[in-house]
């Protein structure tokens, strides 16, 4: 079977030369080499050392160089038909110079020595230009040198070495598994993959390789009401996206959970409209994800809290940091949050970062009491008295990255994630705790204040529990919380059994705007007297 | 400056693609083409950027990178393949790798035909004098903000200028050629009080450097920091809201992403009728409210085409509180005997005369309303979103902001909010989205707008 990687090894070296050979050069096309044999073999690694000399040359103190490969594959469907297949493919170079204190970033889509050592210089030109605009110089925290790093991603099966055929034969058997469910008119189904392979240089005498594979099944049911007065969608949250490759897609069991998908859309046209008030939650991990993303995971970006992301993404409830850190009592003391960016299979998960930063694992929440902020290099000078406290080196936890060769690296999300309680509780066992509540399952509608205080979720089905057990399900349920009174609420939470990884391709930061992939693990957990409220106004 | 200096500085020869270039290399490119029938989009940009916060210099950088796109047909089965190397090797991989997964494809029922070659109208959006423009000169706009803010000694600046310039062209195996350029001008800016209780924003955007005015912008942004330090709560339910042009913005482009014909003939809509269709032709809002898209507008300045290729002149959405057209693709208009829209590049709303302070000497008790963040679907049979206020709430009493305001979540639909419409003001070119805005809005004022809960967020 042909594919598209069997594609270019077979025609791509040959079909450059020939066609190069025989085409005048003019502006705005052919380059003089083709950028993508230079990658694929290696010979770029050459090219970010003229770029970071390039850039140590024109005054800088410290330069990095990042060339990366971005590939994504899309296989869209709806129903019983394909509605697009989408390769794409980007190749670039970023070069990232500190002059002054100040930064500049510059970056090419050609891979030749010019247009690379151009771009350093002109990196460097616009920090120098900053200058004007400087009060305080750029510092980055001592790193370790990696001449010679390489990294692979937990994969076993390339997504882009599987044949066509397959993806759309697997998203159409699952489409028409939900269409068999009575009133379910429409299915969306994509399989999205993402290839990232960079590499990286800087003036600290880093050389890093790595290879990361993501892949994402997506898939939503319609039902509708015969006489257009409803129409519900159960979206398949619990196929998280992950840093996995093909495999993982298999292992989701599209075609089987489809008809389940199916069946939950068209219940939800039956459901019972909840009544407002404070209910008890139960939340499922495909739910917890995205609270713990919104109201821990971004509240906890150092970045955030110092102010630079206030005419955007917006600033934090926890700062300033002398104020919050070993002092908030976010939680109760079986509350610990870990960022990370380790687990296997976890959307974060990188052997360096992209300030040449090799991660630590790190407790955000300490038995319940802020313990620490994500950092960069930039960063983790900026607390250094809490770490000079607590006996603890000044150094970054490895949360740079920019999401293209063509963006500048900044402080990111790791994976963040509420870890198991040690009793082994189910859901069940939670849900047995409860009088009068909801048990919520996956990711719905979301959306949080720019300090993280007050958000409204929903989720993709709701279940009323009365007397410790399920009794039919709801809709039209949001839940509304404050941040700190949300998470003290909190009284009990699954084992390790139950933990399971959430998560987004999609975490939106930064100006110009970048997307960061992140999981979110967590266990089921509960939640007393939380304010829902009903969505299903007509006007 | 001198002129040399800023044409060095600015967007490098040959780095957006002239209307031959990209001629040239779309031909290329399909003579590659073994398919039934091949279209291509090539796109080419330059954006330059330089960002501040904490009164500090942040990043700063310049990218420079171009698009190609091909698709590859056979009778109804198609594959898109894109690439940002335009070297013959590159272009004839694409090509090639697009055929092999297009004969791979299952049949798209769905497909159409591609176009014949159509006629464009031009739109003049590429301004020299904003590609001229160089990396001092846009460090010397971080200063009209970073010096009032670092002199204050109780404001902090956080701000963004995003500028730069694109051209895109599409063509196709049946003679299709269509090509727009444009530059634009992208400034937001956020003044924070030091004591943490004051927030205040302003931007403006526009494709000729010379028409923004950053003082005015830095001006603004001060002014609504230090007069919403200090806010109070108000208890949350059913406001007379003043919202100025950005937040209606946040809130009435949403309609744009649901009023799809074939969603609405397909019963999963807030267009579709009880009973079966649609609800063309009926009074949907209120009677003062029009919403157009037209890209030659001169407060608009959009591409005159759409990712197929269509032809795009001006579109009315509702006209006089009517729902006049539904976005309808080129297969739906097949389907149901209709005329297709191409896909809109802008959105425009309908202005009236009343200013921002007509409104509020009007207003006994209200609330006024700078922007509006993070707004999600909550319900999509009625496009109801929530989200919050945002860098400048304020109560209104008596005719006159009597105070700053916590800010408050809202769970509201822009068509409940439209069919509540007091007052109309003038229609503005509004600058909250960083791609840069196609989007005029006038603000409005309106009345039992639902806010649902208070945030102590500032």
């Amino acid at each position: 079977m042909t594919d598209r990687r069997d594609f270019l090894r077979t025609t791509g070296a040959a079909a450059a030369a020939i066609a190069f050979a025989s085409t005048p050069r003019r502006a705005g096309a052919a380059p003089a080499l083709d950028h993508l044999d230079r990658f694929q073999s290696g010979a770029s690694k050459e090219l970010l050392l003229d770029a970071i000399n390039a850039a140590k040359m024109a005054g800088a103190s410290y330069a990095d160089a990042r060339i990366a490969r971005i590939r994504q594959n899309f296989v869209v469907t709806r129903e019983q038909q394909i509605v697009n297949v989408v390769d794409t493919d980007t190749l670039g170079c970023g070069v990232r110079a500190l002059v002054d204190g100040c930064w500049g970033f510059a970056a090419t889509r050609d891979l030749t020595r010019d247009a690379v050592t151009t771009a350093a210089r002109e990196a460097v030109a616009i920090a120098k230009a900053n200058r004007i605009a400087r009060d305080r110089s750029v510092e980055l925290a001592p790193v370790q040198a990696y001449p010679n790093a390489n990294y692979k991603s937990a994969y076993t099966t390339d997504p882009f070495d599987v044949p066509l055929e397959q993806k759309v034969d697997l998203l159409l058997r699952a489409n028409a598994e939900a269409m068999k469910v009575p009133n379910v008119k429409f299915v969306n189904s994509i399989l999205f993959f993402v290839k990232q392979e960079k590499q990286f240089a800087s003036t600290e005498g880093s050389v890093i390789d790595q290879t990361l594979i993501r892949s994402w099944p997506l898939f939503a049911a319609t039902a509708v009401k015969p006489d257009f007065s409803d129409f519900q969608t159960r979206q398949g949250a619990e196929a998280a996206p992950m840093g996995r490759g093909f495999e993982y897609v298999l292992q989701c069991d599209l075609v089987g959970n489809a008809k389940k998908w199916g069946e939950q859309a068209a219940e939800k046209l039956t459901a019972k409209p909840i009544e407002v008030g404070k209910y008890d939650l139960v939340l499922a991990p495909s739910n917890m994800w995205l609270t713990i993303h919104e109201s821990i995971g971004h509240p906890t970006e150092l970045d955030r809290a110092m102010g630079y992301e206030a005419n955007y993404a917006g600033t934090s409830f926890i700062a300033p940091p002398e104020d919050h850190l070993g002092k908030l009592k976010y939680g109760p003391s079986l509350m610990n949050i870990q960022g990370d960016r380790s687990q296997e299979g976890a959307l974060s998960t990188i052997g360096w970062d992209d300030d040449g930063e090799k991660p630590d694992d790190f407790l955000i929440v300490k038995d319940g009491v802020f313990n620490d902020y994500q950092t960069t290099r930039e960063q983790a000078g900026w607390l250094r008295d809490w770490y000079g406290r607590q006996g603890r080196p000044v150094r970054s936890h490895g949360c740079s990255y920019a999401d293209s060769w063509g963006s500048v690296a900044f402080q990111r999300m790791p994976n963040v994630s509420l870890l198991p309680g040690t009793d082994n509780k189910s859901m069940d066992d939670l849900i047995a705790g409860v009088d009068r509540g909801i048990a919520i399952i996956g990711d719905g509608s979301f959306s949080i204040d720019q300090q993280r205080y007050n958000a409204q979720f929903g989720g993709q089905v709701f279940y009323e529990i009365r007397g410790g057990k399920l009794n039919g399900m709801l809709k039209d349920v949001a839940y509304q919380i404050r941040t700190p009174d949300f998470w003290n609420s909190m009284d009990a939470i699954g084992g390790r059994a139950s933990y399971e990884l959430g998560g987004s391709f999609f975490d939106g930061k930064g100006q110009p705007g970048q997307v960061n992939a992140v999981s979110h693990g967590s266990p089921p957990a509960r939640f007393r007297q939380v304010n829902v409220i009903n969505t299903g106004r007509q006007g | 400056m001198s002129a040399p200096k800023r044409l060095r500085d600015g967007i490098p020869a040959g780095a957006i693609l002239s209307r031959a270039d990209a001629q040239a290399i779309a031909e290329r490119a399909m003579k590659f083409s073994k398919a039934e029938a091949v279209d291509v989009n090539l796109g080419s940009n330059v954006s330059t950027n330089v960002r501040f916060a904490d009164n500090q210099m942040s990043t700063a950088g310049s990218l420079t990178d171009v698009g190609f796109a091909v698709q590859s047909w056979y009778g109804t089965k198609h594959a898109v393949v894109t690439t940002n190397d335009l070297s013959e090797a590159s272009l004839k991989r694409a090509v090639e790798q697009s055929e092999v997964l297009a004969r791979l494809a299952p049949d798209d029922p769905d497909a159409m035909p591609l176009l014949e070659p159509q006629t464009y109208e031009t739109v003049d959006a590429y301004v020299d004098a904003t590609a001229a423009v160089g990396a001092a000169e846009r460090a010397r706009v971080a200063m009209t903000a970073l010096g009032p803010t670092r002199r204050s000694g109780d404001l902090k600046a956080a701000g963004f200028l995003v500028m730069g310039g694109g051209a895109s062209a599409l063509a196709n195996s049946k003679g299709l050629f269509a090509y727009h350029r444009s530059t634009n001008v992208n400034y937001t800016l956020t003044v924070r009080t030091t004591d943490g209780t004051g927030s205040g924003w302003a931007a403006a955007d526009h494709p000729d450097w010379r028409q923004l005015d950053f003082e005015k912008v830095s001006a603004r942004a001060i002014d609504k920091a230090r007069a919403s330090r200090a806010p109070q709560a108000v208890e949350p339910g059913r406001y007379t809201v003043i919202f100025e042009p950005q937040a209606v913005g946040d809130l009435v482009q949403l309609i744009a992403g649901y009023a799809d014909a074939r969603l609405a003939d397909e019963g999963r809509s807030p267009f579709s009728k009880q009973g079966g269709g649609n609800k063309l032709g009926e009074k949907i809002v209120d009677t003062r409210v029009t919403l157009f898209s037209d890209p030659r507008d001169a407060q608009v300045l959009a591409q005159p085409f759409d990712g197929e290729g269509m032809p795009l002149a001006r579109q009315t959405w509702i006209e006089n509180g009517e729902l006049k057209t539904l976005q309808t693709s080129r297969f739906w208009a097949k389907k149901q005997n209709r005329t297709a829209t191409g896909g809109a590049t802008s959105l425009k709303m309908q202005g009236g005369s009343a200013s921002i302070e007509d409104m509020i000497k009007s207003t006994e008790r209200g609330i006024l309303v700078t922007r509006l963040w993070y707004l999600r679907e909550v319900d999509p049979r009625t496009i109801l979103y929530t989200g919050l206020t945002r860098d400048g709430t304020f109560l209104i009493e008596q005719g006159r902001i009597s105070r700053a305001i916590k800010n408050l979540r809202f769970n509201e639909s822009p068509l409940f909010m439209l069919n509540n419409l007091e007052m109309l003001g003038i229609s503005e070119r509004i600058a909250g989205t960083e791609a840069g805005g196609a989007v005029v809005m006038p603000a409005i004022k309106v009345r039992d707008f639902n806010f649902t809960s208070l945030s102590e967020a500032v």
